[in-house]
């Protein structure tokens, strides 16, 4: 799977792809939380029904 | 940044997917069971919650319903703004899935890469299958998915407890999956199980107003909600993400 072909982005550099990778996934863990794990009323709210659902701890 | 730029692309597109169609099914599995149970919390004196600003947080159940504590009718404790009963509910929950669906997918897209990417739709469902047993079976053994009203510890514990388990659970499943070393995978063994040797958070009574059957319903609808969500997620980027590096081959410095 490390060939050029199928990989995404493949002529950037080693260094350069683990950064882009973790911002990546960092940012969907920044994401999850605002919205999963946020203690603000509002977004808590908002999303309530959805914590329930996926079994976020909520309350 | 293209790879950056890929990588949110695919993620957009199959959290979009997976979103929508998770929304869907919790219109029809979970959010009518939550409804339910925001009857019995109504009638049983509003919620228990510890972050709750109401002054009726630390009276008991028995107690709120003597002291005539207002049922807080919205049965969603917050102080503060929520989204109307009926569509515009619905429709803050489809948002909600959405945007979390293209969280998890950010997360699942860059993981998988650092292992050489989802190829197709059947090693999607694979990733999948891991993405359900990181963020729903494991934090779900300790902390089983709760209905309103339903007795819970502490918020932060519990918040803290759920992440550390996925932590260590996606740890654990890496290392099985991608290290062919036996003391490597009695680590991973040892992650997996460990946060539940520590144990979640348990709240000081179990006593709760939602009877046991439609809290079992509610837990069975969770699981198998997820189930589908994440192979969703999974399998949609497979397909993209081959239709990505498949047109690409010819054309891939436009896109790498």
């Amino acid at each position: 799977m490390n060939t050029a072909s199928v990989s995404l982005g493949a002529s950037v550099s080693s260094q350069s792809r683990f950064m882009q990778l973790a911002l990546a996934a960092f940012l969907g863990i920044f994401v999850m939380g605002f919205v999963g794990f946020s203690q603000i009323d509002a977004v808590h709210n908002a999303a309530h029904d959805y914590r329930h659902s996926m079994a976020f701890p909520c309350h | 940044m293209t790879l950056f730029r890929n990588v949110v692309f695919i993620a957009a597109i199959a959290g979009l997917v997976a979103g929508v169609v998770l929304a869907c099914m919790q219109a029809y599995a979970t959010v009518p069971l939550i409804l339910k149970a925001e009857v019995y919390e109504q009638a049983g004196g509003g919620h228990t919650h510890d972050h709750a600003a109401a002054p009726a947080a630390n009276v008991t159940d028995t107690d709120a319903m003597t002291s005539a504590a207002p049922a807080e009718a919205a049965a969603r404790e917050g102080e503060g703004w929520a989204p109307a009963d009926g569509f515009e509910r619905f429709a803050f929950n489809v948002v909600a899935n959405v945007v979390t669906g293209i969280g998890f997918a950010l997360i699942l897209v860059a993981a998988s890469e650092f292992a050489g990417g989802i190829g197709n739709w059947r090693q999607g469902l694979f990733w999948g299958l891991a993405g359900f047993a990181v963020f729903t079976l494991a934090p779900n053994l300790g902390l089983p998915p709760e209905l309103p009203a339903m007795p819970a510890a502490d918020l932060s514990q519990r918040q803290i407890w759920w992440t550390a388990t996925v932590v260590a659970t996606a740890a654990g499943l890496g290392l099985l999956a991608f290290r062919k070393s036996l003391p490597l995978a009695l680590v991973a063994v040892a992650l997996i199980v460990a946060p539940h040797i520590v144990g979640a958070p348990q709240p000081d009574s179990f006593e709760s107003p939602i009877p046991e059957g439609l809290h079992h319903q509610f837990v069975v609808a969770v699981t198998l909600t997820n189930l589908v969500f994440w192979l969703v997620l999974g399998v949609v980027v497979g397909v993209v993400r081959g239709r990505f590096t498949g047109t690409a081959t010819s054309l891939r410095d436009s896109f790498a």
